[in-house]
């Protein structure tokens, strides 16, 4: 992955210049088209290598189930895997759902075995997984919410064994009690132990023992193996708990998809804990969190004063703004570099996050680094607003690098303007003018005061364990 | 110290006189004129290191402003002994006449009348208590006959001295006893006065010349009419001047009448820009681009103004000269030009009237822009050369002169300082060097061209801001030396400092506490560099400088153009915020300047040479005194 998002960045760079010289030389004489050419061949091109990637996953997955799949499911993953591509879905929380409801159809349609169903769908959802992942490494919420879906499995699987193995209990006793034939005494007896085990390694919260310990795939296989081999009165019981299995897993998920759509609603109800009367805050970029957030504590009577940064060069503020003064917020747009000057007048700074790390790092829109310094200067409040969908369980080596993605020049040039700058680089090789517009920036913990998450506001060196809630351990690695 | 100290001898006569009388004993045995010594106990006893001489020649006060004068002399007479503490007596001083605007008046009016009962009204207050309330008056015009009855005035009747005041006295006696002691007195003095310039017989003139010998020794403070002693007058000078020469305060907008009041003066009707942002209501915001056909119009009316003053005004409020160099040069340009078209009306000075035009000219110009700190050094320079003119030059003369000054001071202060800053700055730039500036500096981009010819290799970010853009302007000349350059905006600052070895940037004005007040977001920048441990040189004339000090970008700014935020120049897609300008919640706010904490500053390049930020007031107090500008 590392050496994935390294080629991938070097390379959007180099195509950034290149794509830069060469729509500067070749369409200097269509200007108004220029830019927009050169979006639609950035996006394309640069995305190519990863094509490559992620049309050779499929052959990757298992294969013994891809076929049964239907097709209908197939096409849909591609397609996502497309908009994914051609960065199409903006904004996390969207990816979010989107990738939810492709899992939930795609574990809808998987057929499952009478074995294994638990690690067959593990297995589906996984490789269709990596297909989004690849498609966009950058946006974190669609490995959250893959990961998210297969810890549903898991505990859904664990559940049921769980009430297996109560079941099976009863159905020992009831054994002893009526059939003599000494068969029943061992098996199922030995079974609920090794299900009893599998409970207990797997319900343990995630400490290096349990890593070191036991994989919960050696838990579940012999329990799959023994119930296979099970006597026949067994198998009804089985095939209903397999179709229980799918059923409450769609289940998890619904509510999963429940809880992305309602996590505004959830962060919203604590802005009057936060946002006292007179507040003036500061914010930047355009997160529907934090709108939400905002308009909760105006309907609450708070009257406040917000500051937008404008968010240059996609101006994400603006919109932002737009949307405040609609909802009759006291609104003032400032340019970004207005941010230091401004800080010592702001009490709080709230900011939608693109993706939070493991460490209590923030991904966010570009420049929010700066924000978050001048606040550290200024002791003014540093909040983070973020959905638990975009927790990511990844720990961040060189954030601002890997985990970011250069746009096109021709937000902050005017490849018409410049043309005639451009003209040396052509044999040289290496042009004079290189452009550089990232789209995230990363905030250290320790600039974050506070994060405040559909469960609560919580201090960046907790977050680790709040995300540690979400997901199993063995899914960290796709 | 010992001035301090005064007031608590005055008042607590008892321990201090008879310490003091037994100690003065022996010190009027060996000076020549014991009557002196004792006249002014107070500063003996106060100042015992240096009670052995200065007490000596302290001149006898004269009748009523003599009340006052123990004090007074007494300070004198320590700041004598200690020169540092000169200063500070004379400040205490001057709260005392506080009806008078110096020292210098204060001493002249209790001693160009010293018959009339009393100098000031301040000091008659001030007397009044204290004769009431001490005895020290007693004390020093007892010297003739004796000293204890002054003491024992009150409490100390039964010192050492034998006197017939025994039992307690009236205050009519006391009264009665003070006016027989200082006739006394004076015409002991009149007599036997130890000054020899003593020659009139009137007591009245006496006390005036009488005065004079005292000068040169201690009293400095009461002496500088009958004869300008250099030292006291330059004290009393720098003191008032200190006073003239704080930074005026600025004009606050939110200050009705004065805003009225500027509103009525005014050639530029500037319309107020309707929306505001509270926060900076003292500061001023006009809509824009409204006035200035308005003004072009003027142009063959406008009477007083002179055409060179007026096309740089409506440059600036075009916008077609910015940075501060630029406007510096302009405006001086065209002072020149006012300089050589101007004749003296009749009937009227040069040195006056050409102030009173300058001025005139420059209030025209703050309409159209504020001034900048540079530029209001400039026009500081400016009237301080006109008042300065020696009188006898004939007109043409003074023209050429202040021609050639305003020339001098374009080329030195700006041109040249900008060369040696490019020669200082240069030093720093390696091979291989990632440099980074934001905006377009000039004295940086020098810098970078410099370093470029001298075939130094190192890359430039040119970090670059909205609404102004002026980075690609930088960029564009920058890639036309053919420099290697990348171009980015100020959000992305984080994302690129990895890489950046040094930063340089530019300033409108440093101020004297370090702060450097620059184009909006430099700040951003320089916070940035020192969190991730880049050094941050500053490159800035020294005549930017100012003593002024500032702490944030609130106080005082300047507020650009609010349309230019919600429309995004080039980018017709951006329409958000179209139809709302005129939304009573929604407002812009472009601030064009910020002010950098001098913590995030490594060096200040400027032509006295790199300087730490914490050196800036030395630089602002040597270059004052370079230009007498004091």
């Amino acid at each position: 992955n590392y050496k994935r998002y390294l080629y991938q960045r070097v390379f959007l760079e180099r195509l950034s210049y290149w794509a830069f010289v060469s729509a500067a030389q070749t369409l200097r004489p269509i200007k108004p088209p220029a830019s927009h050419y050169l979006v639609f061949l950035f996006n394309s091109v640069s995305l190519s290598p990863e094509y490559s990637l992620s049309t050779s996953s499929p052959h990757r997955s298992p294969p013994s189930h891809s076929h049964r799949k239907m097709p209908d499911v197939q096409s849909m993953v591609l397609e996502f895997v497309n908009k994914l591509r051609k960065r199409k879905i903006e904004g996390s929380q969207a990816t979010a759902r989107c990738t939810v409801e492709l899992l939930r159809s795609v574990i809808s349609h998987h057929r499952v075995p009478h074995a294994n169903q638990a690690s067959a769908l593990i297995d589906a959802v996984k490789a269709v997984g990596a297909q989004l992942v690849a498609a966009n490494p950058v946006e974190l919420a669609v490995g959250n919410v893959v990961r998210r879906v297969l810890h549903i499995i898991r505990e859904e699987d664990l559940s049921l064994a769980t009430a297996a193995v109560a079941g099976l209990d009863l159905l020992d006793a009831s054994d002893d009690d009526e059939d003599v034939n000494g068969k029943g005494i061992g098996y199922p007896g030995m079974s609920a132990a090794v299900v009893a085990a599998a409970a207990r390694s797997t319900l343990r919260p995630p400490s290096l023992q349990t890593l070191l310990e036991g994989t919960p795939e050696s838990a579940t296989v012999p329990y799959t193996s023994s119930s296979g081999a099970d006597s026949e009165s067994k198998t009804a019981d089985k095939s209903s708990i397999t179709r229980k299995l799918k059923h409450d897993v769609i289940e998890g998920v619904n509510q999963l998809i429940h809880e992305i759509a309602g996590c505004h609603e959830q962060i919203a109800e604590q802005a009057v804990e936060h946002i006292h009367q007179n507040e003036v805050i500061l914010t930047l970029g355009s997160s529907r969190t934090v709108l939400e957030f905002l308009c909760a504590a105006k309907e609450k009577k708070r009257s406040f004063r917000v500051f937008v940064a404008e968010g240059a060069p996609r101006y994400q503020g603006h919109l932002l703004a737009k949307e405040l003064v609609a909802r009759g917020l006291q609104t003032t747009v400032i340019t970004d570099s207005a941010v230091f000057a401004m800080i010592s007048r702001v009490n709080m700074v709230i900011i939608g996050a693109h993706a939070v790390m493991a460490n209590g790092g923030v991904i966010g829109p570009v420049g929010v680094n700066m924000a978050a310094l001048a606040a550290k200067k200024h002791a003014v409040p540093f909040v983070v607003l973020a959905g638990s969908h975009k927790l990511c369980p990844l720990y961040p080596h060189n954030p601002e690098v890997l985990l970011n993605e250069l746009r096109s020049p021709s937000e902050l040039l005017d490849f018409g303007e410049f043309s005639d700058c451009l003209d040396f680089g052509t044999g040289s090789g290496s042009p004079l003018l290189q452009v550089v517009n990232p789209t995230f920036d990363y905030v250290p913990p320790s600039l974050v005061s506070l994060f405040i998450t559909d469960t609560g506001g919580h201090n960046p060196s907790y977050m680790y364990r709040l995300i540690a809630d979400y997901y199993s351990a063995d899914d960290l690695v796709m | 110290m010992e001035s301090r100290r005064n007031p608590r001898a005055v008042v607590d006569p008892k321990v201090r006189q008879v310490g003091f009388f037994t100690s003065s004993q022996p010190d009027s045995t060996h000076q020549p004129d014991p009557i002196a010594s004792e006249s002014h106990p107070v500063a003996s006893s106060i100042s015992p290191s240096g009670n052995s001489l200065s007490p000596v020649m302290i001149p006898p006060p004269r009748h009523n402003s003599s009340d006052t004068f123990p004090l007074r002399a007494a300070a004198a007479a320590a700041s004598a002994v200690s020169p540092s503490s000169f200063s500070y007596s004379t400040r205490r001083d001057f709260p005392d006449g506080s009806m008078t605007a110096s020292p210098g008046r204060v001493s002249r009016a209790s001693f160009s009348k010293p018959s009339s009962s009393l100098p000031g009204v301040g000091m008659d207050s001030m007397a009044a208590a204290k004769s009431s309330s001490v005895p020290a008056s007693g004390l020093t015009t007892v010297s003739v006959v004796n000293m204890p009855p002054g003491l024992s005035e009150k409490e100390s009747d039964q010192k050492k001295n034998s006197k017939p005041l025994k039992e307690k006295t009236t205050k009519a006696e006391r009264r009665a006893l003070q006016e027989a002691q200082r006739a006394a007195k004076a015409a002991a003095k009149a007599e036997g006065g130890k000054a020899p310039l003593v020659s009139s017989g009137s007591v009245a003139s006496t006390n005036v010349k009488a005065a004079k010998p005292a000068k040169p020794s201690s009293q400095k403070n009461d002496v500088a009419v009958a004869a300008p002693g250099p030292s006291e007058k330059k004290g009393g000078q720098t003191e008032k001047d200190r006073k003239k020469d704080a930074p005026h305060p600025r004009m606050q907008y939110d200050d009705e009448s004065r805003v009225v009041k500027a509103k009525r003066r005014a050639v530029v009707k500037q319309t107020e820009a309707k929306n505001r942002v509270e926060l900076f209501r003292h500061l001023p915001q006009y809509e824009h681009g409204t006035q200035l056909p308005d003004l072009e119009t003027k142009f063959f009316q406008l009477d007083p103004m002179h055409p060179a003053v007026y096309k740089v005004g409506l440059q600036y409020l075009s916008g077609d000269i910015s940075g501060g160099n630029a406007r510096c040069i302009a405006m001086l340009q065209a002072f020149q030009e006012v300089v050589k078209d101007y004749s003296t009306p009749s009937e009227k000075t040069l040195n006056r009237d050409m102030t009173a035009k300058i001025s005139s000219y420059v209030s025209f110009l703050i309409e159209c822009r504020p001034l900048s700190v540079s530029m209001g050094n400039a026009i500081r320079f400016v009237k301080n050369r006109i008042a300065k003119l020696p009188i006898t030059l004939s007109e043409s003369e003074a023209k050429a002169a202040l021609q050639s000054d305003i020339e001098r001071f374009i080329n030195e202060k700006i041109i040249m300082a900008d060369t040696v800053i490019v020669k200082h700055a240069v030093t720093k730039i390696r091979d291989g060097d990632v440099l980074l500036t934001y905006g377009s500096p000039t004295a940086v981009e020098m810098v970078l061209l410099h370093a470029h010819e001298l075939k130094k290799k190192f890359r430039v970010l040119v970090v670059d801001s909205r609404p102004k853009l002026e980075g690609q302007l930088l960029l564009r000349r920058l890639i036309k030396r053919g420099i290697n350059c990348t171009y980015t905006h100020i959000n992305a600052v984080s994302y690129i400092m990895h890489e950046v070895t040094k930063v340089f940037l530019g300033a409108s004005s440093v101020l004297s506490n370090g702060t450097v007040y620059s184009r909006v977001g430099t700040a951003c920048v320089a916070m940035v560099a020192s969190a991730f441990r880049v050094p941050v040189l500053v490159c800035c004339e020294a005549y930017k400088f100012h003593e002024r000090v500032q702490l944030d970008s609130i106080c005082s700014n300047e507020l650009g153009d609010p349309n230019a935020i919600s429309k995004v120049h080039g980018r017709e897609d951006i329409n958000y915020l179209d139809g709302l300008t005129n939304n009573a919640n929604l407002q812009f706010l472009n601030l064009m300047y910020d002010a950098t904490p001098s913590d995030y500053i490594s060096m200040i390049i400027t032509d006295y040479g790199m300087v730490p930020p914490t050196s800036v007031p030395v630089i602002v107090r040597e270059y004052q005194k370079e230009h007498s500008l004091v």
